[in-house]
């Protein structure tokens, strides 16, 4: 019923709309409009255009001033701070330059309307106009890609050796983290043919005694002050790491491993404090369309000072103390050193045999 | 030619029962060849753009359901069900696959049904040979199949909406693995291969078209009309269809490989995949291959969508401003070089892709120098403007519209060409903001700035001008509210493709500016049906158009008001200037159409003009058609 209305108060609008045109039409008919010509009213674009213009430009420098803390995200990195330094620059060079010439042009539009009685200039070119607005953005830009060349090749450029690395690993739709452990500080081999649906999920080669240590996290876990180097791959399709506080981006590709590394500067609760907010946390997300939980893909990140941060990961326990039938796995000659390695006890050693037949019966 | 005066319109009627049946060649054609097969570039050029118009509503309508999910992700779309059926959850709301497979085809749409195949298609047929002064195309022929080809190729991509898995849901640029696998997304199954066969008949529409404007535009001059004599528009049309010749067989070799790995095993861009609870066999592809292969054409493909766009409002500006087009050499020279470039810069769509760091700053460099030309060309626009006899019709209305979006959209290019803030901007709203305005709303306008100036041509009537004086500004400032906003909620770091944002504390604000957007955004849908009104009503009862409405210089408007197949009535008129003698000192009009030979006007020539005068008379003594 209410739908019913709703139409025929549409097609009533419409026939309105359709009776004003068909009236207004014969009216203009009938007043013998001369065709072709100029319409006397044809100035008034050129008033709404100016109207326009400074509506729009009010809008938009009232909005960018007093909503500025709703888009500015605040930045929690060593090169964020210099990429966001380069980005308002760039936007200082660039509404200017906006602002500047959309007046020019919508003056004119007003200024230049038509006037039957005055003639337009003819004024096909002027080479030194024409060789000034060649070479002043050409120096203008120079400037803003050599200043963000260099920003790009610092970002850029190796890790230092001592940087803390961490494994990021994107599957339809989470991510999981892989540290390399508290023992030996080095990621264990993986391969995409180990992974399977009892427990590997991170296709760990345990043949690699670099892996007996490592442990996995569904938290990004991070020190402040240390420079973090993020090793990235994805399992089924891209995916892409994007950390906005830190102005972090790295697409996750199948057979192709990426890097990223920065430097955090505000632990969580130093941001909390920041921005008065308690509740404050640091996120991850996917910014390469995924699929269906594509907006869902999301990871806590957690910036501790590095006194917690080793803390917190001689907390945790590793992988394959927490998988400890893939103990089979391992090389016999290399078990024991595993479960050292991993703080499994030693005598449970039987026990983990059993149940990795189970799970291979299972299979 | 006695026969091409017929009035088009009457004759829609007439010829239509039992045409195939005869045999004997009618010079009229029955209604199937004059219509349907029809060889003639005008009639080819109007299938073109009612095909284009047809896409760009159901593009537009799509844009607007996605819309609603983003501006009000607590609306109950329970009355959506009569139309999208399963694909509204039971308890009232978008799927999200769905909404992934409104996204893919709003921009596949957009990007090659619209903006390449209406814009291009339209304009390129119906303005080359009537610009430069030809009866026809170089292969009428060869330019039917291009339609038919674009026919086929829409048919199949339509089709693919109603499947039962929907279309394909990749995102436009259809990145593999995610466009490979079925079992990695519902689209990737019979929706992708749909896709994929639609865009290689596409290309294969494109290219038979791009072929013929070249050989058109190169061999097919009339007499005079020399490449310093062309119109922009011809020009641009030109480039064009050189850029499409070049790149789009990169595409449709990007597609072909997906296509082998799709069905046929190969491992072109599969690697190292675990999916749906097995490891697959696929070793040694690079799903980075075919984002180069895909990006070696979407970036000219920009410059595909733009440049038609850019050369009719040149044409329009020019005629509405009553000036001569401000560095008409520096205009072709800047579309020359923003034509060369367009095929080095593609990767700064690949800045965080993993992509060796190196090459993105070379591709930086690159990127950041197309700003210069550019630049260049919106310098010349505004300076046609000045000092000009400015007449406001609605298709000089919609080419400043084009100039403000080039401005507002290209400018923001400075930052996603700067590989250092691409890091935080890439796949953000920033880049949807950049791209809707600069290349989509750019584009849309230069469109309906070429419908609004050359539909008088096309059907002998004119549209009505004040219908579309509040279609364009109803649509310029829906379109400013559409995208401007979605400038912060990209800086905010907003991602793009995102069914619902309510997951991140970080990206948890801009409920309003996202329901401002969404509600300018059927607004401006909404103003399309004026639009629309004014078309079909106008075709069959606009006022009936004169020769020359807009008092343009260019050879078009020499022909009669209802163009007959081969264009001229009599011979083609020889040309002898350039297109933009407007308001010229001294001249008795504000205008001098270029088929007006010098000896004509000594009262308006410049001194290296009168020593043009000699060879004029040097010709073969063809008939110069005066209509004054």
């Amino acid at each position: 019923m209410m739908s019913l209305i709703i139409g025929i108060g549409v097609v009533l609008v419409l026939t309105i709309l359709y009776l004003i045109f068909r009236v207004s039409r014969l009216v203009s008919i009938a007043k013998g409009k001369q065709q072709d010509e100029v319409s006397k009213n044809n100035g008034v674009h050129g008033t709404l255009f100016m109207v326009t213009m400074i509506a729009g430009l009010g809008a938009f420098f009232w909005y960018s001033w007093s909503h500025f803390d709703s888009y500015n995200l605040p930045v929690a990195s060593i090169h964020g701070e210099e990429t966001d330094m380069l980005f308002w620059v760039s936007m200082a060079v660039v509404v200017a330059a906006f602002v500047i010439i959309t007046i020019i042009m919508f003056v004119f539009t007003y200024q230049y309307k038509y006037d039957p009685n005055r003639r337009a200039k003819f004024y096909p070119d002027n080479h030194y106009l024409e060789l000034a607005w060649t070479i002043i953005p050409a120096i203008v830009l120079s400037l803003l890609i050599f200043t963000g060349l260099r920003s790009w090749n610092d970002i850029t450029s190796p890790a230092s050796a001592d940087a803390e690395i961490v494994e990021l690993v994107g599957q339809q739709f989470a991510w999981t983290a892989r540290y390399p452990g508290v023992k030996d500080n080095q990621l264990g081999n993986v391969n995409f043919r180990l992974i399977d649906n009892f427990g590997n999920e991170f296709g760990l080669d345990l043949s690699d005694k670099n892996s007996f240590d490592d442990f996995k996290s569904l938290e990004l876990h991070i020190p402040a002050g240390k420079e973090i180097l993020l090793k990235i791959r994805a399992k089924d399709v891209l995916h892409s790491v994007f950390l906005p506080h830190f102005r972090v981006k790295m697409d996750a590709v199948p057979g192709m491993p990426t890097q990223f590394k920065f430097t955090a500067t505000k632990t969580t609760a130093q941001m909390r404090e920041e921005l008065g907010n308690p509740n404050f946390n640091y996120e991850m997300a996917c910014t390469e369309i995924c699929g269906r939980g594509h907006f869902s893909m999301k990871m806590s990140v957690v910036v501790h000072s590095q006194e917690e941060f080793e803390e917190w990961k001689k907390s945790q326990e590793a992988w394959l103390k927490q998988n400890p039938s893939y103990l089979d796995k391992v090389p016999a000659g290399l078990r024991e050193a595993a479960m050292i390695s991993a703080g499994i006890p030693v005598e449970s050693l039987s026990n983990a045999a059993q149940s990795v037949n189970q799970a291979i019966s299972v299979n | 030619m006695a026969t091409t005066d017929i009035h088009v319109h009457s004759a829609v009627h007439g010829h239509d029962d039992h045409g195939h049946d005869h045999e004997h060649e009618h010079h009229e054609g029955n209604f199937w060849t004059k219509y349907i097969f029809s060889e003639d570039h005008k009639v080819i050029a109007k299938q073109f753009l009612i095909t284009g118009i047809f896409w760009a509503l159901l593009g537009g309508t799509l844009s607007v359901i996605f819309r609603l999910q983003l501006g009000f992700p607590d609306m109950n779309l329970e009355w959506l069900k009569p139309v999208l059926g399963g694909w509204i959850t039971p308890e009232g709301k978008l799927d999200p696959e769905f909404y992934l497979a409104l996204v893919t085809m709003h921009g596949t749409i957009m990007v090659f049904f619209v903006l390449t195949a209406g814009l291009s298609g339209t304009f390129s047929n119906f303005l080359i040979p009537l610009q430069i002064g030809a009866r026809d195309m170089a292969s009428g022929f060869m330019n039917m199949l291009s339609y038919w080809f674009f026919f086929v190729s829409s048919v199949i991509m339509f089709t693919s909406l109603f499947l039962q898995d929907g279309p394909a849901g990749g995102g436009w640029v259809i990145y593999p693995p995610l466009s490979a696998l079925p079992q990695a997304i519902k689209g990737s199954g019979l929706g992708m291969t749909m896709w994929l066969v639609s865009m290689a008949l596409f290309i294969v529409s494109s290219l038979l078209g791009g072929i013929n404007y070249i050989t058109t535009i190169i061999n097919m001059r009339t007499k005079g009309m020399s490449f310093t004599r062309m119109p922009l528009t011809i020009w641009a049309f030109f480039f064009t269809a050189i850029i499409g010749l070049l790149s789009f067989p990169v595409l449709f070799s990007a597609a072909l490989l997906l296509i082998f790995d799709r069905s046929f095993g190969t491992s072109f861009f599969l690697s190292d995949i675990y999916i749906g609870g097995e490891a697959l066999p696929n070793v040694g592809g690079s799903p980075i291959l075919f984002q180069h292969l895909f990006w070696f054409l979407g970036h000219p493909e920009v410059y595909i969508v733009l440049l038609p766009a850019l050369g009719l409002s040149s044409e329009i500006i020019a005629t509405n401003s009553r000036k001569p087009i401000f560095g008409y050499k520096a205009m072709i020279g800047s579309m020359l070089f923003i034509g060369i470039l367009s095929f080095i810069v593609w990767a700064h769509h690949m800045f965080v892709t993993g992509m060796n760091p190196f090459l993105g700053s070379i591709f930086m460099l690159l990127t950041l120098i197309i700003a210069v030309p550019s630049a260049v060309k919106i310098f010349n626009y505004v300076t046609t403007l000045w000092q000009g006899n400015i007449r406001f019709t609605p298709g000089m209305l919609f080419s400043i519209g084009l100039v403000s979006f080039f401005l507002t959209g290209g400018i923001t290019g400075v930052f996603l060409g700067n590989s250092a803030l691409d890091i935080q901007l890439h796949d953000t709203y920033f880049v949807v903001a950049h791209f809707h305005l600069v290349m989509g709303s750019a584009s849309f306008f230069g469109m309906m700035a070429g419908v609004y100036h050359w539909f008088p041509k096309m059907f002998g009537r004119m549209m009505d001008d004040r219908l579309g004086y509040v279609h364009f500004w109803i649509t310029f400032i829906g379109v400013y509210l559409v995208f401007f906003p979605m400038h912060y909620i990209g800086i905010a770091g907003f991602p793009r493709r995102y069914y619902s944002w309510t997951n991140f504390e970080t990206f948890s604000g801009f409920a309003d500016l996202n329901m401002l957007v969404s509600i300018a955004a059927v607004a401006t849908l909404a103003a399309q049906f004026i639009f629309l009104f004014n078309f079909f009503y106008s075709i069959f009862r606009g006022r009936v158009a004169s020769e020359n409405p807009w008092k343009s210089n260019t050879l078009e408007w020499t022909t009669p008001v209802n163009v007959g197949h081969g264009n001229w009535p009599g011979a083609i008129p020889n040309v002898y200037r350039w297109p933009y003698d407007y308001s010229k000192p001294g001249a008795k009009d504000d205008y001098i159409p270029q088929h007006i030979p010098f000896s004509e006007t000594p009262e308006s020539n410049l001194p290296s003009e009168n020593e043009q005068i000699k060879l004029e008379s040097n010709g073969s003594g063809a008939i110069v058609v005066d209509k004054h």
